[in-house]
């Protein structure tokens, strides 16, 4: 018996999973796939939003600011690269410029700090890109620059170290509630019982939700089609540039990741499927005709990858964090979508201090706050890189190219808590793969490491688990040849 | 009379010819700019010939396969032949480039050699 | 620090040829660095026929190629490094690599040759809509797989693009048992070479789709089904052209882009068209004593070409190390491609330093029957050779005489441009 079950091991449920750690409890992650961060949480801005969008008053706009404010702490203790790089909305047009001051009010009242209205000569000297047309921009100095990936492994390993546990390739498919007033989860990897859920699922938390509760959710899945440069265009722009929101949501932006890249969109289309993460040709084409609005001569011949991620859109659009009124000690985490990756520490922070009062958990004495990343040689002199390859060999050896990650890397996302499976876990925790070449140089000797470390067969790596096989059999197909 | 269109894979200029056949006799050749060109179009509608390449089973060396091919050109229609045997063979290191892999495949006469040094280990 | 007359970076064909040339021109002390564990670089997955035609006079095999140059490095007894990537070269010839044996080390360099070849282009620079399914390969990593470590990445397999590698993935697969049901071309001509599309598909009776590519990707974690489409003349999907083929591995060949990250670093000049270094008559890049030669410098057709390059960077990088090179002047006659002609290596040429014969290679941007090279020293047209077929997968050459260039003193600019027969 749990004391509490998260469902879900995205950015939310890491970040829960995180906050519950402190306390003397019981918690378990459910995850569908093999990983963590493999649904919204990997496919987004990757942007720390400052919080003047959001509508006044609504959960958005709190958690956002109180998630931004928390970042600095948060990413300190967790090792991991958060830059304030500031955010620019820009506009285009004279009679738009109204709107601006809108945003500015709006962002005063949700408590954004430091915002100022530039005028075009202001936004102009500031990001030289801007298009030729721009008549003013917010600025707001706490927009900041993080790396998605990062955030939710380190969330999840050290609500880890701390003793919680992870159940991955666990799908839920049934929960009922027992006579004591526990719950019954049912998944494809046994039955799991537990006094309190966590609903923290994603685009796919309606449906969880539809499980204990009468008072049906509906998900909206809004696609996003997103495509990032090669770092060579990594800095046509220093700030993350919006311009001026619409219905649909922010708009395409275009911004520095905090690898040094440039990454651009997301388009917003509507669809009904929970995996429907295929780009379109219309997709891109709108996405690098709207970015072209607001930001002049991007050059768009350095994309090294395009993706889409999915949106969680409530037609509220606003967050749902609260016990499931006929449904006592289910949390739902609903509608979780942008700005979502920016409030997730403090939607960590909401439901650990929900479920402290309502069961009454004490901390415990041993919690530990900090966890350090994968050691980045790069950031080494040549002396202290020679020290660290004496003593350990494998950071001699470099494996992705592109990147710069050697084996040394590798094998410290592989055998850390919660470490990398399959390709794809190795690329989100070392950046191997990521680079410009795309994977084309360092697959096959990846996978020669997943192959000698994890003890997988060739034809048992995936890219990302389930039947995401890399390879199908060996040639010549001679039995009894060992792998 | 039968007109053939050939594309000369003798060198890279990828002649276009033309070869002009009545009962399997060949009349003319015509489009090549060598003599290389002459031969292949002759060669290649009377009795078609290509090398193969491929890679065998190795046990015991520094790597799970050593490329082969066959030592010279064989019949174009025993390809599949050829793949069946170097499929079923298996080579234990160190292997020579030249060495023999199969003798005489698919009964052309010709034998599968090895086309890369493979040390023991 | 440690100091070498001429460091070598890559241990591929180039290097390999560039380090031969350097010793028999009489330099004692030069190091091939190679990141991968033994020498002979892509040569060693492509096990296919057809190398050395040019330099051998036979067929050989990549290995068997590669080889060749491996045994000759041996008996010269030329230093090399394996397992060692180059992390920086420094504008002042200060090579930085590491190793697991060795860990960080820098090496001071009298001359560098830059030979670290090209990569393939990924999908996620075509822009190809769709999911990002496991299966999706580009030519060279499934070649490698296939090849190097014995695994077929599927059964059932697209390609998309014609390069060489693709055609010669599309025999690999078929004789492996694999079936290729199609491969797809954006351009209405093929960048592969003649023979590779005769042995490599028409033999198999795989159709090439010219003017086609892929619209559609399927499947959300492999791949299930690929679509593809005919384009117009702008490269854009005609609707109602679309053809779906299930599959489980789609292979692309789009392209190969040189290697440059270390030369940029260190501030050699780049040519646009070509992604390479910008070199002169020697393969001598902006940077004094830092040369380029094979795929870093410019994508070649055949690694005969790479090799015979290289062995001119080799002799011309030991020149400079043994104080033999003419001092640069500012006398330098610029290379100019136009009409047709993309870009030429090298660009520019200072006669002082130039051998009696310079090769100058160039390719086209189209498909051209019939017509002509020419050649022309400021305005006067000098050469005028025609050529039956020139097509942009096949590099073309023209031989300049040293003699000719002096002959006309005070020339300023050499101008390479294709010429229909009644031009002129």
């Amino acid at each position: 018996m749990y004391d509490v079950i998260v469902i879900g091991a995205g950015v939310t449920g890491c970040a829960v999973a995180r906050e519950l750690s402190r306390y003397k409890a019981n918690v378990c992650v459910l995850e569908k796939c093999e990983d963590v961060c493999e649904g919204t949480s990997k496919a987004n801005s990757a942007i720390v939003h400052a919080g003047f969008d959001a509508a006044q008053g609504s959960l958005m706009a709190k958690l956002n600011v109180r998630g931004n404010e928390m970042m600095d702490k948060l990413c300190e203790d967790l090792d991991i690269p958060f830059k304030r790089n500031g955010s620019m909305v820009v506009c285009i047009h004279k009679e738009a410029l109204e709107g601006l001051k809108d945003l500015y009010d709006r962002g005063v009242a949700n408590g954004v700090k430091d915002m100022k209205i530039l005028s075009r000569e202001e936004a102009l000297e500031m990001e030289p890109n801007l298009s030729d047309n721009v008549q003013g921009a917010l600025y707001a100095p706490t927009g900041g620059i993080i790396c998605p990936f990062k955030l939710t492994i380190a969330m999840a390993e050290n609500a880890n170290m701390n003793g919680v546990e992870f159940r991955f390739n666990t799908k839920v498919e049934d929960i009922t509630k027992n006579d004591d007033g526990t719950w019954k989860i049912r998944t494809n990897n046994g039955e799991y019982l537990t006094r309190y859920i966590v609903n923290a699922a994603g685009v796919y938390a309606d449906k969880i939700h539809n499980m204990v509760s009468e008072k049906k959710a509906h998900i909206i899945e809004r696609r996003g089609d997103y495509c990032l440069l090669d770092k060579e265009a990594g800095t046509h722009v220093t700030h993350t540039i919006f311009p001026q929101p619409t219905k649909l949501g922010k708009g395409v932006l275009v911004s520095p990741t905090v690898h040094g890249n440039l990454i651009v969109g997301p388009t917003a289309v509507d669809i009904e499927d929970k995996e429907g993460t295929n780009t379109t040709a219309e997709g891109i084409a709108d996405l690098q005709a709207k970015a072209n609005d607001h930001v002049k001569n991007l050059p768009l011949r350095k994309v090294i990858t395009s993706f889409a991620g999915l949106r969680a859109h409530l037609e509220q659009h606003d967050f749902v964090i609260e016990e499931v009124a006929d449904a006592p000690c289910f949390i739902d985490c609903l509608g979780i979508e942008s700005p979502g990756l920016s409030s997730s520490p403090a939607i960590g922070e909401m439901v650990g201090n929900m479920l402290k009062e309502k069961m009454n958990l004490e901390n415990k004495d041993n919690w530990i706050s900090k966890r350090k990343d994968i050691l980045d040689p790069s950031k080494l002199s040549i002396e202290e890189r020679n020290e660290l390859i004496k003593k350990n060999p494998a950071y001699g050896n470099i494996i992705c190219r592109c990147e710069s990650i050697s084996e040394g890397e590798i094998l410290d996302a592989i055998h850390r808590p919660l470490g990398a499976r399959s390709l794809d876990g190795v690329k989100r925790r070392t950046r191997a793969g990521m680079g410009r070449c795309q994977a084309g140089f360092c697959s096959p000797r990846t996978m020669e490491i997943l192959n000698r470390e994890l003890g997988l067969s060739y034809e048992e790596i995936t890219k990302s688990g389930g039947r995401s096989n890399i390879v199908l059999e060996r040639t010549k197909n001679q039995k009894g040849e060992q792998a | 009379m039968e007109k053939r269109e050939l594309t000369c894979i003798g060198c890279p200029m990828g002649c276009q010819i033309t070869v002009e056949m009545e009962n399997g006799e060949v009349l003319s050749v015509n489009g090549n700019t060598c003599a290389i060109g002459d031969k292949y179009a002759r060669n290649e509608v009377t009795h078609p010939e290509r090398t193969v390449t491929s890679t065998a089973v190795i046990i015991g060396g520094d790597k799970p396969r050593v490329s082969v091919k066959t030592k010279s050109n064989i019949p174009k229609d025993k390809i599949f032949d050829c793949m069946k045997e170097i499929d079923r063979a298996c080579v234990k290191a160190p292997v020579h480039i030249g060495d023999v892999v199969v003798k005489n495949v698919a009964g052309t006469g010709v034998d599968v050699v090895a086309t890369r040094e493979v040390p023991a280990v | 620090m440690i100091s070498y007359d001429i460091v070598i970076v890559g241990g591929g064909p180039a290097g390999l040829a560039a380090a031969i040339s350097a010793r028999k021109a009489g330099v004692d002390k030069i190091l091939i660095l190679e990141r991968d564990k033994e020498l002979g670089g892509i040569l060693n997955q492509c096990i296919h026929n057809g190398f050395g035609l040019h330099t051998f006079k036979e067929e050989l095999t990549g290995p068997e190629y590669a080889q060749r140059f491996i045994t000759q490095v041996l008996d010269e007894k030329i230093e090399y490094k394996l397992h060692t990537m180059v992390m920086d070269i420094s504008s002042d010839r200060i090579v930085t690599a590491m190793s697991r044996e060795d860990g960080m080390y820098q090496i001071k360099a009298g001359a560098v040759i830059l030979a670290m070849g090209c990569r393939e282009r990924p999908r996620g620079a075509l822009n190809i809509p769709g999911y990002r399914p496991a299966g999706i390969f580009s030519a060279g990593t499934a070649q490698r797989l296939v090849n190097m470590e014995g695994y077929m990445p599927g059964r059932e397999v697209v390609i998309l693009g014609s390069g060489d590698i693709g055609l010669i993935m599309a025999r690999r697969m078929t004789l492996e048992g694999a079936k290729v049901k199609v491969v797809a071309e954006l351009m209405p001509y093929s960048g592969g070479l003649k023979r590779n599309i005769v042995q490599c598909l028409d033999d198999f009776g795989i159709p090439l789709k010219l003017s086609h590519t892929v619209v559609d990707i399927e499947g959300k974690e492999h791949l299930s089904a690929v679509t593809i489409a005919e384009v117009d003349k702008n490269m854009k999907p005609i609707p109602g052209t679309e053809e779906r083929y299930t599959c489980d591995t789609l292979l692309l060949s789009c392209g190969l882009i040189p290697e440059n990250e270390l030369s940029r670093n260190a501030g050699v000049e780049m040519s646009p068209v070509t992604s390479g270094p910008v070199v002169n008559e020697s393969l001598e890049t902006n940077i004094p004593g830092v040369f380029a030669c094979g795929n870093v410098l410019h994508v070649h057709d055949l690694v005969d070409y790479v090799s015979e390059e290289a062995t001119r960077a080799g002799a011309n990088a030991a020149k400079f190390v043994k104080g033999e090179m003419a001092e640069n002047s500012d006398k330098v006659i610029d290379i100019v491609a136009t009409d047709g002609a993309r870009y030429t290596v090298p660009s520019t040429i200072n006669v002082e330093r130039m051998d009696d014969l310079l090769t100058v290679r160039f390719r086209v941007g189209a498909v051209y029957k019939n017509s002509y090279v020419s050649v022309y020293f400021d305005d006067e047209r000098v050469m005028h050779n025609k050529k039956r077929i020139m097509a942009p997968g096949e590099m073309e050459q023209v031989i300049l005489q040293k003699e000719k260039l002096k002959e006309k003193s005070g020339l300023k600019k050499i101008t390479i441009r294709i010429e229909a027969e009644d031009a002129n």
